[in-house]
């Protein structure tokens, strides 16, 4: 019992300390010199440019991992084929590698020095030091996410629903549309809003493909570390509040996906015992 | 519909599932495909049904090479092991399913499709339950609503795989009578495939006996338990007896006799010269049978005989006693 106790009282401690201290701090820097200073830094121009960048960033980023995503678990999950081992760590390499290398590929590849720089100056295309390059980082960096959240699902639940879909006469389409997605659809959910997250949060990978362009090239953490440096310590904090409002949001979607992604798998599960 | 089956072939990896299958099935019948597990009789199924691809043979539905053609173009209905409904649709939907994804031209209207799945409901007697969920049947019930799935498209080949194989032993032999009652009123193709010899013979036109990928035999469930071809066969299909090459009608040493535990008759006085001599060491009764474990007196093999509860008491033999076992019925067969 005491033994309980402790354990509990030193989580919790340990928890105000690193996550909920540093989480008070924000927001109360943030509003430190009023409501009216705090909506003023996250209303100028730079500020919202970043917003901008963030957000449309994430528009691109989510719709493309989730369809790869889904793809490479397909795959992955419903077929057998050679170097499939080898797939699924390659798809874990993002994880594996520090975001500031994953940033430094891309400017090896697309810089101006770079692999491929010839051929982009001839076609006049810039992706390091601007959107192209924040996109594809943020691409590379936030992959994982879709698919590692996927595979076990898929391969929990084998193929003998969309045979059964197949067998009945529907085209591969309509199978995936009406069988394969509501089986999927809280463990999709759950990866989209994790690479959401993520996405949006990235420091890293954008970092050394940015430039630090003002109101061009930053993304919000960008935007950020910036202000930071040049000791606006208040629109630091403003602007970092609303990445911790992401954050905490994204927080709460997760626990009310994993709730209902719980209660969905353990009646599955239900099923599966009944019928043994 | 009928179907017939040439040489068919096909690996995984080093493995040999499937081997030179050869099977003509003609329309109307209802065929078992009995093995053991790992025989190949499920993968032959696939098959048949365009889940799995052969390296090699042919497979005709109706004249037709249909080797090539896809699951939904063969018009096969599968019924799956463990039914494989689909969890978030109803029981409604489930079985609407097959005539609702049908391509505009070719779907039923509406109505037609609500009437066509109350039918089907009805005919595997489940109508109250339309608007329940998959998880809220028994094993039962989930069985017939995968079969009603299956039909509901008018498939021309019905194929089952274990259909009973998830249930209990009471379900089972209800469902097996009422799948048999059924197929007498719809009268199409269809395969299933078991473990169980009971099933295969009581439930089956045609069994197809299969092992390690191969066709062992092919006969009217009579013709097989009554004239199994070999080895396999005999001893797959019931209890058997074993003798090796050291009785009466044995020719060499590397002969096998079987005979069936019903078909070894026991007396109180030997009743020719070739009899054997065995002392009864257990008397167990099995419902209406009453089996009997006894010991040769010379070679001390284990023999089993079954015989009616109506037999044993005019007999009246107890544990101990020495008998005579009559093996007039035993099979040959010489080890390759």
């Amino acid at each position: 019992m005491k033994g309980k106790v402790l354990l509990i009282s030193i989580s919790l401690l340990f928890i105000a300390l690193f996550l909920l201290f540093p989480l008070l701090v924000v927001f109360s820097e943030a509003l430190k010199q009023g409501i009216d200073v705090y909506i003023a830094a996250i209303t100028e121009p730079d500020a919202l440019a970043a917003i901008r960048l963030t957000l449309i960033t994430s528009l691109f980023v989510i719709p493309i991992n989730t369809l790869f995503g889904l793809m490479a678990a397909w795959a992955i999950a419903k077929f057998n084929f050679w170097g499939k081992s080898f797939l699924i760590s390659l798809i874990d390499l993002p994880f594996a590698i520090s975001p500031v290398i994953s940033g430094l590929i891309f400017v090896l590849l697309f810089g101006s020095a770079g692999f491929l720089a010839p051929l982009l100056d001839d076609l006049h295309i810039k992706i390091v030091f601007a959107v192209p390059g924040i996109i594809l980082a943020t691409l590379f960096v936030t992959f994982p996410f879709v698919a590692r959240e996927l595979i076990p699902l898929m391969q929990s639940q084998g193929t003998a629903e969309e045979e059964a879909a197949l067998s009945l006469g529907a085209s591969g389409w309509k199978t995936f549309i009406k069988v394969t997605l509501p089986n999927i659809k809280w463990g999709l959910l759950y990866g989209v809003i994790l690479c959401n997250a993520r996405a949006m949060g990235e420091f890293g990978a954008v970092s050394v493909v940015s430039g630090h362009i003002r109101g061009l090239t930053n993304t919000l953490p960008l935007h950020v570390e910036i202000l930071y440096n040049e000791y606006s310590f208040v629109a630091a904090f403003a602007v970092a509040s609303l990445l911790t409002l992401l954050a905490i949001i994204t927080l709460i979607l997760k626990s009310l996906m994993e709730l209902r992604f719980d209660r969905h798998r353990s009646e599955n599960q239900i099923k599966e015992g009944e019928s043994v | 519909m009928s179907m017939k089956i040439t040489d068919l072939s096909m690996s995984y990896g080093k493995a040999k599932i499937i081997q030179d299958i050869n099977l003509e099935i003609a329309e109307g019948e209802l065929v078992a495909l009995l093995g053991p597990s790992g025989s190949g009789k499920t993968t032959l199924l696939r098959l048949i049904a365009g889940l799995e691809t052969p390296d090699s043979g042919n497979i005709m539905i109706d004249g037709l090479d249909a080797t090539k053609w896809s699951v939904g173009k063969r018009k096969v209905g599968f019924v799956f092991q463990h039914y494989a409904l689909f969890k978030h649709m109803t029981i409604f939907d489930n079985i609407a399913f097959g005539l609702r994804v049908r391509p505009k031209k070719l779907r039923p209207p509406k109505e037609a499709i609500e009437q066509k799945v109350m039918e089907l409901l009805q005919l595997v007697q489940l109508d109250e339950l339309a608007s329940r969920y998959p998880a809220q049947l028994s094993g039962g019930q989930r069985q017939r609503v995968a079969l009603a799935r299956a039909l509901a498209v008018e498939p021309k080949i019905l194929l089952l795989d274990e259909p009973f194989g998830a249930l209990d032993a009471k379900v089972r032999q209800e469902l097996r009578k009422w799948l048999r009652r059924l197929h007498e009123h719809l009268h199409v193709t269809s395969i299933f495939v078991t473990h169980d010899q009971e099933e295969a013979l009581e439930v089956a036109d045609k069994v197809v006996v299969m092992n390690h990928g191969r066709i062992e035999q092919i006969g009217s469930p009579i013709e097989v338990y009554n004239h199994p071809v070999n080895q396999f066969v005999f001893s797959f299909l019931g209890r058997v007896n074993l003798f090796r090459g050291r009785f009466q009608h044995a020719d060499s040493a590397s002969s096998v006799g079987y005979i069936r535990p019903h078909d070894v008759m026991l007396s109180h006085e030997p009743r020719n010269e070739s009899d054997m001599k065995v002392i009864i060491k257990h008397i167990t009764q099995v419902g209406p049978l009453v089996r009997l474990e006894a010991e040769d007196a010379e070679a001390k093999n284990a023999i089993e005989v079954e015989m009616s509860i109506q037999q044993f008491k005019e007999l009246n033999f107890s544990v101990g006693e020495t008998v005579f076992a009559n093996l007039e019925h035993i099979k040959v067969f010489q080890n390759a």
